[in-house]
């Protein structure tokens, strides 16, 4: 059964329909990437699952539960790191517990399990204006995965960060979500690193915007230390443009 | 890599030789105006007990200390009070303009306009109405300090990132929660500018009231003294209420420092991952 599930979905914004039917899923442990070119409605989307749009029509599923139009269920993760200046790392990461109301000792005790794992040991004290945008970005997705620690929702979490830091955020990435267990729905309008990271490909494109396809990354031909230049990797990445520029 | 000693020297040269380029121009004008002030009182252009020399107000400053001090209570127990009340009235109304739009609206260009009046304008009628004690003097403080610190706090909970005031949402927070976690803490730095000007203005404000009438206080006793024509005793009241000024603006930053530690400039990102 999937762990997520959109039915359907349509969204209009001053009688403009902006998404129309747009049905997707992710499975258990699976990266699924929404792709597609600025202003194609992805964040829209992305907005309807976390909650804070209501679709016009259609269903938003978590576990099978109807969970449309309300927001508190799943967390999500902009580039924009969003972390508060005025509270410490700890405190930051902790958010999701204390707005629930757990005793802000016991958020603390229970996010600084995760510090090491999450490659953030020693920043527990220090504000976010003292951490590397990589580092930053971590302790924005510790945040996002003490909300929820079933699903994550991306929106192009590391488009801000320069090119080394965003492989390495990439390769750290596929490694704590296959250790913690997360699934993860992500958006992006970058064609390599969807490839990159997902199991799945949804593509959205058309006015208004649906999936126009859907491509499957078979994980076997990808793990591949010159992935960027294997000759799969570009069997992919053809593909995609060709539907991108249907 | 380990610096020689010989640069961690050079580098403290060069540095002390900025700090001091940076302090001494002030010093220099200020001496360049007391030099001035000193040959204008001297020079006989005017009588020497209308224009002081600087020596003769530090004299008074000297001689006047405690009365200086026994005045300045009454004036600061005024603006203390005076200032209580009007950040309280400014935080309730900022909150539930902020709450509310409509209150928003039909509010905000009264609290705009109304910082246009001068408030040696409305100390008269608050006399009038409501006499010589201290009622009237606490109600001018509260009505000069309320308003920049309420455009400051609606400014601040204005500039709350909306991304953040989503995400807070999107994890279930309401409507309280979000105050608390996002639209009051970026809302501390413009109260913090709000507070420096209204500190200042609460003694004015004390001080303007207290000419209309009154026992004690630093604006009787200035009063007072321009009454029995002493202006090197007015001189160093007049330089003494600026130090009590300047003296709380500096006690408004430090506490500003305490209170928002993240703002502090040296946490430079140091550590880099």
């Amino acid at each position: 059964m999937a762990l997520l599930k959109t039915e359907n979905i349509s969204v209009s914004f001053d009688d403009k329909k902006i998404i129309q039917d747009v049905s997707i899923e992710l499975r258990k442990g699976e990266l699924v990437s929404l792709l597609g070119i600025s202003g194609s409605g992805k964040s829209t989307l992305f907005n309807v699952i976390a909650g804070l749009i209501v679709p016009d029509s259609g269903r938003v599923l978590l576990n099978g539960g109807d969970i449309t139009g309300r927001s508190g269920f799943l967390s999500y993760m902009l580039q924009k790191d969003l972390l508060l200046p005025y509270k410490t790392i700890v405190d930051n990461v902790a958010l999701p517990l204390t707005v629930r109301g757990v005793r802000k000792s016991e958020a603390r005790r229970r996010v600084m399990a995760h510090f090491e794992e999450f490659g953030l040991s020693g920043t527990e004290r220090k504000y976010p204006n003292q951490l590397s945008g990589g580092m930053r970005q971590r302790a924005a997705l510790l945040r996002t995965y003490m909300f929820s620690d079933e699903v994550a929702l991306l929106d192009e979490p590391f488009s801000a960060l320069d090119a080394i830091t965003k492989s390495n955020m990439h390769d750290w990435y596929l490694n704590i979500m296959k250790r913690i267990k997360l699934s993860t729905l992500f958006i992006t309008h970058d064609i390599d690193e969807a490839i990159l990271l997902s199991d799945r490909i949804y593509i959205l494109g058309g006015a208004p915007a649906g999936i126009i396809e859907e491509i499957v990354i078979d994980k076997n031909d990808v793990r591949d230390p010159d992935l960027l230049l294997s000759e799969n990797f570009l069997t992919y990445k053809k593909t995609i443009i060709s539907v991108l520029s249907r | 890599m380990k610096k020689s000693p010989n640069t961690i020297s050079n580098n403290k040269t060069t540095a002390l030789t900025a700090a001091v380029t940076r302090v001494m121009p002030p010093f220099i004008a200020v001496a360049a105006i007391l030099l001035f002030w000193n040959w204008l009182s001297g020079s006989g252009a005017m009588p020497s007990y209308m224009m002081p020399s600087p020596a003769s107000v530090c004299r008074a400053f000297a001689n006047d200390w405690k009365i200086l001090w026994e005045n300045a209570a009454t004036t600061l127990g005024e603006a203390g009070i005076g200032l209580a009340l009007g950040i309280a009235a400014s935080f309730v109304i900022s909150v539930l303009m902020d709450a509310w739009k409509p209150l928003y609206n039909a509010l905000y260009p009264i609290v705009i306009v109304s910082q246009t009046v001068p408030s040696i304008a409305i100390a008269p009628l608050l006399t009038l109405w409501l006499g010589f004690g201290t009622t009237p003097k606490i109600v001018l403080i509260v009505i000069t300090t309320f308003f920049p610190i309420t455009v400051g706090l609606l400014d601040g909970f204005k500039a709350a990132d909306p991304d953040a005031l989503r995400l807070m949402k999107s994890m279930g927070a309401g409507p309280v929660k979000r105050f608390i976690h996002i639209k009051l803490p970026y809302s501390l730095g413009y109260f913090f500018s709000g507070l420096k000007i209204s500190v200042a203005y609460s003694i004015v404000g004390a001080v303007i009231s207290e000419w209309l009438g009154g026992s004690s206080g630093l604006g009787v006793f200035m009063t007072r003294l321009r009454k029995s024509f002493a202006y090197d005793r007015m001189f160093s009241l007049i330089i003494f209420i600026s130090l009590i000024s300047l003296l709380l603006m500096l006690a408004v930053i430090i506490l500003k420092w305490l209170i928002m530690p993240w703002e502090r400039r040296n946490r430079s990102a140091s550590t880099k991952g």
